[in-house]
């Protein structure tokens, strides 16, 4: 099948460059310590956080650091089919895994000891690349709830199909079969935190993908950033002296 | 640009839109001329002069000789310290603030009270007053009636004592303290409440208490007479070891005098709804400012579920858009 037209155009009507409309929105939760709301075009996440709160199971207390939670679920009518997945499938407890992982790597922990972190995530629409929607989410969730990180984590998608690179795969074009590459960066560090391949992709190409992909991250990065100081600088002249 | 206001989720006219926005704007400009750019959000760098020596406070990291933000907020600096003061998180203690928590767990000799922070914070039998006011050693006998002066889920006042290897303890050793009962308990973010000189107010036009805990947690209640317990004491005093059950005991006489008045009631809603048009819209909470809203409510003779509609909503953003602006101008 044709994924991108010889005009350059892809089935969406995007350039191979061109990322998904991107809306983020703070505060969707009220009773949350922090939530966010994040969209990728088509794919729509909702992220809340609760914590840093006394741990609930106190056999899982860690003196020196805090320990942090993630779950991330589907909902019935997020795809195409409404289907009923059992809770603990196996995708979801990976995606949770993931998530967890690459928050853990930007919070700082040590700050908050003998506490508990929770991250809820939820896809309310799905059309590819939820895992990034829901890493950039839960990262504006996380930074609402005035949780210390080193630096704040964004995630974007990139794939090589009718070898062109392609950035922000949407769900025609991840189910293609071809590579998909999910990376998650520390913009101000420059580092990665999360590379994630399904499929091959010869040794040479992965570059170009990755740079693409990472163009992405950093673009979402600074979108993120202005909604955050707009958010902080609300609260504050709203509060008054 | 239009965006919607945070977390205000009503349905508002368009008129009510553009009133609201344009009472918005005023505090906006009115805050830019006091500290402009100040706000950060994660990972910016805090410009600092190095030759003076800096020296890192809370909300800060090091990343490679450069001072950057760990939280949102805003940047204050005290001589050579710079620190982030972050909005909304989670309550950070200070011995000496005045908190007000609930009762998770009755424990060995303490109770664990949720007072918004990272852990429960202690409150230990033997950091509070007896409720005979007796000063005497705590008996095993007292911490099996542990239950009669706190059970789980009651709402208590504290005081913050400070850390020990266990966590936060609380202590309680003063009349003012302790079980608060006949009232409403609300949350707020905790950035909203300014520490003060005094924290617990009686509103006497109304009969109401009001606590305002450094936690964001928020007592509205029916004022109660401090009363002095020693005089008291000496006379019902049969056994001191033993705290009497008071539940069952209560007679029918002591239960009309426990009975609160429709009017008192209604302005303890009244009052704990103006909280809540304060806390929706983001704004301090002082005393001032809560009269002041119970005020104008009383005299659009509104009712008391209206105060969370939307169109009051509006007339409150547009009252403290001029309340700061003549203050503003009195400096």
């Amino acid at each position: 099948m044709e994924y991108v037209s010889p005009e350059g155009l892809r089935l969406d009507g995007r350039r191979p460059m061109e990322m998904r409309q991107i809306r983020a929105e703070i505060g969707a939760v009220s009773k949350a310590d922090g939530s966010a709301i994040f969209e990728m075009g088509n794919t729509k996440v909702i992220a809340a956080v609760y914590g840093p709160r006394e741990v609930q199971n106190r056999s899982q207390q860690i003196s020196s650091h805090a320990l942090v939670r993630c779950e991330y679920s589907m909902a019935n009518f997020s795809a195409g089919d409404r289907m009923r997945k059992p809770k603990g499938d196996r995708r979801s407890t990976e995606i949770s895994l993931v998530i967890r992982q690459t928050m853990e790597a930007c919070i700082l922990t040590h700050l908050l000891p003998r506490s508990q972190i929770d991250i809820y995530v939820q896809v309310l629409q799905a059309d590819g690349g939820t895992r990034s929607a829901c890493i950039n989410a839960a990262t504006l969730a996380l930074a609402d709830a005035g949780i210390p990180m080193r630096d704040l984590v964004t995630s974007c998608s990139a794939g090589y199909l009718n070898s062109t690179p392609l950035l922000d795969l949407n769900y025609g074009e991840d189910s293609a079969g071809g590579p998909d590459v999910t990376l998650g960066i520390l913009p101000k560090l420059d580092k990665v935190t999360l590379l994630q391949m399904d499929s091959k992709l010869p040794i040479d190409l992965l570059e170009n993908v990755m740079q693409l992909a990472i163009e992405g991250c950093k673009a979402i990065a600074n979108y993120i950033r202005e909604i955050l100081l707009e958010n902080t600088n609300q609260l504050e002249y709203r509060r008054g002296v | 640009m239009e965006r919607e206001v945070r977390g205000i989720q009503l349905p508002l006219s368009q008129t009510q839109k553009v009133r609201l926005q344009k009472a918005l704007e005023q505090l906006q400009s009115l805050s830019l001329k006091v500290n402009f750019d100040a706000s950060v959000v994660v990972a910016d760098s805090i410009s600092v002069n190095h030759e003076d020596g800096v020296l890192k406070g809370h909300g800060t990291a090091d990343l490679n000789g450069e001072v950057v933000a760990t939280v949102c907020g805003v940047v204050e600096r005290v001589n050579k310290l710079v620190y982030v003061r972050a909005l909304r998180s989670r309550y950070k203690p200070e011995v000496g603030d005045i908190v007000i928590g609930r009762v998770v767990e009755v424990a060995q000799k303490r109770w664990r009270l949720e007072i918004n922070y990272s852990q429960d914070a202690v409150l230990m039998l033997s950091s509070m007053n007896m409720p005979d006011g007796v000063q005497r050693r705590r008996t095993a006998v007292d911490e099996l009636n542990m239950r009669c002066i706190f059970e789980e889920n009651d709402v208590v006042c504290a005081e913050v004592r400070g850390f020990q290897h266990d966590g936060l303890h609380l202590q309680a050793r003063s009349r003012k303290y302790g079980k608060l009962t006949r009232g409403q308990l609300l949350r707020v973010s905790p950035y909203l409440v300014k520490r003060q000189k005094q924290h617990f107010h009686h509103l006497e036009e109304f009969g109401i208490d009001l606590i305002l805990g450094c936690n964001g947690f928020i007592w509205v209640g029916e004022h109660i007479e401090a009363k002095d317990d020693m005089v008291e004491d000496q006379v019902n005093q049969s056994d001191p070891q033993v705290l009497l059950p008071s539940k069952n005991s209560v007679s029918l006489e002591e239960q009309e005098k426990s009975y609160t008045t429709l009017e008192t009631r209604k302005y303890i809603c009244r009052a704990a709804n103006a909280i809540r048009v304060l806390s929706t819209l983001g704004f301090n909470i002082t005393l001032e400012i809560i009269k002041g809203i119970i005020d104008l409510s009383l005299s659009l003779n509104l009712d008391i579920h209206d105060m969370l509609g939307s169109e009051f909503c509006v007339l409150v953003a547009e009252k403290e858009a001029e309340r700061r602006s003549s203050n503003k101008k009195k400096r």
